[in-house]
């Protein structure tokens, strides 16, 4: 295996993790519109994911970093390709942080119930742009000889990536309702295990619809398996929720988004973003990458600084391990 | 109009806009880190709850910054993939290295254990609590150091070279990338001054409280704190300035020139304090000059040669090809003296600060106050009224805007001074921007930024003036009574004592 290879698939793990992780914060802040019945409620979500959710941005944050460092063609491309639906990624996640920060800091209602919207918007429009992008990306869009993208806005737009988009909102949103089924304690709890079976049949019929497309299109042996296990793992989510094994639900979803995300890279190897013009003009994990020599040096890097990272993120979950309900939160804010 | 509003232009703005906003959250994130974490580690070492309630103060206060540093920052990461594409494809062999250290060593450091800080006082106990905001405080600094270690390869490449095949920078030495004495230098210099920052910082507030006698023990604290961090932070922003002035002029010797309006070459070079020049012609028309002293910054003797602007123009055309390789003069002439200006008036303030409030023995007995008393401000107590000692609370209180001022002029200076490079002497700015995305989606992209810059610039704005205002808050049981292991020991049933 090449060291292309290797960060090829690194890269593919930053995702996974990005999206396991953030895709239940995303889908906790959805939710704040959907399960929680009043302010009280919000907090109690909210806080659910209060002390994690910064460090699960940040896997966006290294997913991009080392597509920069390790494919700078691929990074690009990407990113300027997808300019418009990637800054509405950034003025959202600018929002959110924002606003997970400031709104408990100031007790007026209209404060709190103007942030209070920001969260829930914030939080579902990236989920669904993120599958609009990565639809895009696997699909293929126009890319000339010189790697630069050459379609419209509208391109962007299409049946399978938009469905795709729709695949990851309700996806995250079922993941973060198990989450929350599993953080939470008293009548958010039941509501969410109830939530996150409805959540859990329409992110399984789209989900499984969006993957069967990409494998009719561009599937193959290894990527099939995938296919299984992703859509295995969401009806085991939705049973365990069912059985109100909630561990086992979020665990369960977990890998129904990291054998989602490994499907599509799976799909695209050893392409990075094909081009839907000319296949010569695809990238390729040979042609978009940086020189053995860097690559090295990440290597090195993050064969160190990875385990670490998940050891000590493993940790703040177990810190903060047990459930919280509405008797946790204090009358003050 | 078509040229002001090309591609190019606009990238430029959109650049320095998200630099300077992301710029001013910076220096104060990694100066109150580790303020807070020295104010929170006296409590723990002393148990005195003046301190306890000094770190819940400014850990808010620092917060509240480094939830925009964070979001601003992210804007910064995207941005070369977005605008700047092409330079992407250049040197994201090397560029992109240092980002990626960033993230993977820094940046999941600091966002973990914030986390932890946050939400862990009922949950860990107070060593390991403490140890979180320390953790902080070095995620911060590494962060800054890997940033900087890539800007400084933009003013001084190394340890790269041009692939004949494919015209990109490919990394041949990382090790010279991340310890070439630029970027030694870079952070020696940029860390000070962030200490600069959130020392003034503290010394504005704590008067703003002082002046109207409340919170007195834990402002007094604060006071002192900042005060000495601004003298300290700033004997050694200028000592790290005047070296990085040293290695300017040897690696860019164009915008060191531009720096001082210096035209044509000169040994000895004076230094510049005011100019007003015909940038067409290439000389100025009125200047105001100390003799020799341009040349001791340069070399460190009074005498030697510093080159002008017109000499080094010829020389780069003679080694670039034909162009104009100047700078804007105009604004590299004045970042370069805002930046010093108030950066010196900062700590002259402090200076001063320092001396008037000094500590009990240095004062005859009289004088002295205890700890829940305003300090005297000693030569004002006798001989002039009240109102003097208003006016040194006010100056004070201004002190905290200064440093931010110095900064945004010092990072205009080192980006607008390197143009007409994106990376000196190997990639111009022109050939740096994304040839795929149009005018439009730029402007487009340039108004929503601004526009949401200036709305979270009002909403921060009212947030830091309230929590101000509304002081150090008093404990409570569940402050001084922390869990004794992980995971929190007491009663699940309790309220949490932070929430969101």
């Amino acid at each position: 295996m090449e060291l292309n290879d290797v960060w090829f698939v690194l890269i593919a793990f930053l995702w996974v993790g990005y999206f396991f992780l953030e895709g239940f914060d995303f889908g906790v802040g959805v939710l704040t519109k959907l399960l929680a019945r009043d302010r009280t409620e919000r907090r109690v979500l909210i806080n659910t994911i209060g002390p994690v959710w910064d460090g699960n941005e940040v896997w966006l944050v290294t997913a991009a970093g080392a597509t920069f460092a390790a494919f700078p063609e691929w990074y690009a491309t990407l990113f300027s390709g997808f300019y418009l639906p990637l800054l509405v990624i950034l003025l959202c996640l600018i929002g959110r942080g924002v606003a997970f920060e400031y709104r408990h800091k100031r007790p007026e209602d209209r404060w709190q119930s103007n942030w209070e919207h920001v969260i829930f918007w914030t939080s579902l429009v990236p989920s669904l742009l993120w599958g609009v992008i990565f639809g895009n990306m696997v699909r293929g869009v126009k890319i000339d000889a010189e790697m630069e993208y050459v379609g419209s806005l509208g391109d962007l737009l299409n049946p399978y990536s938009l469905l795709g988009g729709l695949a990851t909102l309700t996806l995250f949103t079922f993941h973060g309702a198990v989450f929350t089924a599993l953080k939470t304690v008293g009548d958010i709890r039941v509501r969410a295990r109830k939530q996150a079976l409805t959540l859990g049949l329409v992110a399984a019929v789209l989900v499984t619809g969006f993957l069967v497309w990409t494998q009719a299109d561009n599937g193959d042996g290894t990527s099939l398996v995938a296919l299984i296990v992703a859509v295995a793992a969401l009806t085991g989510a939705i049973v365990a929720n069912q059985m109100g094994r909630e561990g086992w639900s979020f665990g369960l979803s977990g890998v129904a988004i990291a054998a989602a995300v490994a499907m599509l890279f799976l799909t695209l190897f050893p392409n990075v973003m094909p081009s839907s013009l000319n296949e010569e003009w695809n990238l390729t994990v040979a042609n978009a990458s940086s020189t053995p020599y860097t690559l090295k040096i990440m290597t090195w890097c993050a064969g160190i600084a990875a385990p670490l990272v998940m050891l000590y993120q493993g940790w703040t979950y177990w810190v903060f391990r047990k459930r919280i309900g509405t008797k946790h939160i204090a009358d003050a804010h | 109009m078509e040229l002001a509003l090309a591609p190019e232009t606009l990238a430029r703005w959109q650049f320095g806009i998200t630099t300077v906003y992301h710029f001013l959250f910076v220096p104060l994130t990694i100066s109150l880190a580790a303020l807070t974490a020295g104010l929170q580690t006296a409590w723990v070492r002393t148990e005195k709850q003046k301190y306890l309630r000094a770190t819940k103060f400014w850990g808010k206060l620092f917060l509240i910054n480094i939830a925009m540093g964070v979001v601003t920052g992210l804007v910064q990461e995207f941005q070369f993939g977005m605008n700047w594409s092409d330079y992407s494809r250049f040197v994201g062999d090397v560029f992109g290295a240092p980002l990626a250290f960033e993230a993977l060593i820094a940046f999941f450091f600091e966002s973990t254990f914030i986390g932890l800080w946050i939400f862990g006082w009922d949950k860990l106990p107070k060593k390991i609590h403490l140890a979180c905001i320390w953790m902080v405080s070095i995620g911060t600094i590494l962060s800054a150091y890997f940033i900087l270690a890539a800007n400084s390869w933009m003013q001084h490449p190394v340890g790269y070279e041009i692939d004949k095949a494919t015209g990109r920078a490919e990394l041949t030495d990382f090790w010279a990338v991340i310890t070439q004495n630029t970027t030694l230098v870079q952070v020696f210099h940029t860390l000070s001054a962030a200490f600069l920052t959130g020392g003034a910082f503290m010394i504005g507030i704590a008067a703003f409280h002082l002046a109207r006698k409340k919170h007195i023990p834990v402002m007094k604290t604060s006071l002192r704190l900042g005060l000495v961090t601004v003298v300290i932070a700033g004997l050694l922003t200028a000592i790290s300035g005047d070296r990085l002035g040293k290695v300017m002029f040897d690696q860019q010797p164009m915008k060191m020139a531009a720096a001082e309006a210096l035209w044509d070459g000169e040994a000895p070079a004076p230094f510049s304090l005011f100019a007003y020049g015909d940038v067409e012609k290439g000389h100025n028309t009125v200047a105001l000059e100390i003799p020799g002293l341009l040349s001791f910054l340069a070399e460190d003797d009074f005498t030697s040669y510093v080159p002008g602007i017109n000499d080094t123009n010829k020389a780069e055309q003679q080694k670039y090809g034909p162009g104009d390789y100047r700078p804007n003069i105009p604004v590299t002439y004045w970042s370069f003296r805002w930046m010093i200006g108030f950066g010196m008036a900062s700590f002259a303030i402090g200076l001063a600060g320092l001396w008037l409030t000094r500590k009990k023995f240095m004062l005859p007995e009289h004088l002295r106050v205890g700890e829940d008393e305003l300090p005297q401000l000693v030569p004002f107590r006798k001989a002039l009224r009240p109102r003097f000692i208003r006016w040194y609370w006010l100056i004070a209180t201004l002190t905290l805007a200064f440093p931010l001022i110095a900064n945004s002029w010092g990072w205009l200076f080192t980006e607008m001074g390197r143009q007409p490079w994106a990376v000196y002497g190997v990639l111009r700015t022109s050939d740096a921007v994304s040839p795929g995305v149009s005018q439009g989606e730029v402007i487009t992209s340039m108004i929503l930024f601004t526009a949401l810059y200036a709305v979270l610039a009002w909403v921060e704005v009212r947030l830091l003036v309230k929590t101000v205002k509304a002081g150090p808050p008093e404990l409570t049981d569940a402050d001084l009574n922390p869990p004794t292991k992980i995971g929190g020991g007491r009663d699940a049933d309790q309220p949490m004592a932070f929430s969101y």
